[in-house]
């Protein structure tokens, strides 16, 4: 089941991304309606984190090509922001967590130019919306991974940007954390932002994003949360591996007294 | 005047190589500097032979290229052979290091350049050789004034770049994703590094100038959490070094050189031991319990 959209943000054609020469994505071919929370659902080593650096152009395409707001992303650099994997840096960097969110502004700065008031005004006003701005002058090495997640959130949130990628927000946060940057999430979309996320627990996923991308390798499929998110599907994506289809049973049980919370 | 002259050069190899080294060790590549500081010396032989002279200029260039292309090389040995990094760094310098002494050894009779003075440098002679104008001004020694430009060009490099150097060390992926080039400030850096070691290891040797890459930094690291004062504090540990290394050379009657890389090992104990926030000695008397009131 892959629905295609008119006036799409973002749209994908023919996408291969190979590593070593051996394809980890295959001819995926999707578009994505503009003010959507999408998540992006798959089994380990499904693609889900190479499919969203390869939109970004972080990792070269083998083939395919991608446009941003109709355009090619070159022209649209400034209003893409990403949240990357949270370990993918080293926390003992000599940084406050001011720091870190001021380069969120870099972008917008270019070459040459200093940190203005305006900037400095946008990152403490991006840590407000997280809740962390009684960290502004922490030490990064002394936060917990929730607070590493919020300060990686405000970094982009400094960036004022149109779309956002991130890359598994929710992994190894707690409940209050997770509960927070999920009402962040749904208050960017209702100001029209795009948001997609890598996601990997199936029972939230129904209660989380309007739009949802299914893929293991190749793209199973792109759609609306209720016509994507059902057992064919799941089982299409996860094969029949026995853990997930106990967890499939989960969600079915979870759908006959669906939660109100959206 | 001596003594100025040569803890002024010290000093300037300091500034150049502890400002580098803040964000070689920050992104994990310290040895880096060991690298290019090593695998220059083919570079050099080569200006030498083709010039004929031992002017700094082209000697500077036949360096710096290959300083430039032992990063290039590391670099794609680590991404096409996918060989870890320490690895790449280690094959890479080793062998080119081999060529370079190689063709000493082949051209020994008609090149004034010998293993020693090229791993060792000798500091103390920086005074002696002069800079000379055509109308017979004596400008001060020749190294303090090519050790001088590339300080200058250092800082003003990373006062430029301040912000492209601080984010892709990092995080180079989101570097990348708001259009920074993290290819371009990589060779960038790498090559302020080689034009640093070039510049400085024939007046103080190749060790000293490993050692100022990366212990100074390494002490300023222990010693703050905040990137800016660990940019300045590793210039003043370096400077420090050289001002004491030479004193402690003349008191031992030894070398120069092995003196300063000497305190900033010193220096780096120290810190380890007594570092405010990381410090060992430290810690533990944060460790004594306290009553529970």
């Amino acid at each position: 089941m892959i629905l295609q959209v008119e006036n799409p943000v973002v749209e994908v054609h023919d996408l291969t991304v190979s590593y070593d020469r051996k394809p980890v994505l295959w001819g995926v071919d999707l578009t994505l309606p503009a003010g959507s929370l999408v998540g992006v659902i798959g089994p380990n080593g499904a693609g889900k984190s190479t499919l969203i650096k390869a939109i970004m152009g972080l990792l070269p395409a083998s083939s395919g090509y991608i446009r941003i707001f109709d355009q090619p992303l070159k022209e649209v650099r400034k209003r893409i922001s990403y949240v990357p994997q949270r370990e993918s840096v080293d926390w003992d960097f000599p940084a406050s967590v001011f720091d870190v969110v001021l380069m969120g502004r870099y972008g917008k700065l270019g070459f040459f130019n200093r940190p203005r008031r305006a900037d400095k005004d946008a990152a403490m006003e991006a840590l407000e919306k997280v809740g962390m701005q009684a960290f502004t002058d922490r030490q990064i090495s002394q936060l917990s991974g929730g607070q590493q997640q919020r300060v990686f959130l405000a970094r982009a949130l400094a960036q004022n940007a149109d779309i956002y990628f991130m890359d598994e927000p929710f992994a190894g946060v707690d409940i209050a954390t997770e509960t927070a940057i999920i009402e962040l999430l749904r208050h960017m979309r209702d100001e029209g932002k795009t948001v997609v996320v890598v996601h990997h627990d199936l029972q939230s996923a129904t209660a989380y994003f309007n739009w949802v991308i299914l893929l293991n390798m190749r793209l199973v499929a792109s759609g609306p949360t209720d016509q994507v998110l059902t057992q064919e599907m799941l089982e299409k994506t996860y094969g029949g591996k026995l853990t997930v289809l106990s967890k499939v049973g989960d969600l079915l049980r979870k759908q006959e007294f669906p939660s109100r919370e959206a | 005047m001596n003594a100025f002259w040569i803890i002024l050069t010290g000093s300037l190899v300091a500034t150049c190589c502890s400002l580098l080294g803040c964000y070689l060790i920050l992104r994990r590549m310290a040895m880096v500097g060991d690298a290019v500081s090593h695998a220059v010396l083919p570079g050099i032989v080569i200006a030498f032979l083709v010039t004929g002279s031992r002017d700094s200029v082209p000697m500077l260039i036949g360096a710096g290229l290959l300083g430039v292309l032992t990063t290039f090389l590391i670099e794609f040995f680590h991404r096409v052979a996918r060989v870890q990094t320490d690895a790449s760094i280690g094959v890479t310098f080793t062998w080119l290091f081999a060529i370079g002494i190689i063709l000493i050894s082949m051209f020994a009779g008609q090149i004034d350049l010998d293993q020693d003075c090229v791993l060792y440098g000798e500091i103390a002679y920086t005074p002696i050789d002069l800079w000379i104008s055509e109308d017979g001004w004596i400008l001060g020694p020749r190294a303090v004034w090519t050790v001088g430009s590339v300080a200058v060009v250092v800082i003003l490099f990373i006062y430029l770049g301040y912000k492209e150097l601080y984010l892709t060390a990092f995080d180079a992926a989101y570097a990348a994703s708001i259009g920074i080039s993290t290819s371009l400030w990589y060779y960038l850096l790498m090559s302020a590094v080689s034009l640093t070691t070039v510049a400085s290891f024939e007046s103080v040797g190749a060790i000293l100038v490993v050692a100022f890459l990366v212990a100074p930094p390494a002490t300023a690291y222990l010693l703050t959490d905040n990137f800016k004062t660990m940019l300045l504090l590793s210039v003043v540990i370096g400077v420090v070094a050289s001002a004491a290394g030479y004193f402690l050379a003349v008191w031992l009657d030894g070398s120069i050189a092995g003196a300063i890389a000497t305190v900033t090992g010193l220096e780096f104990l120290l810190a380890f031991l007594f570092s405010p926030s990381r410090g060992i000695w430290m810690n533990r008397r944060k460790l004594v319990p306290s009553p529970i009131n």
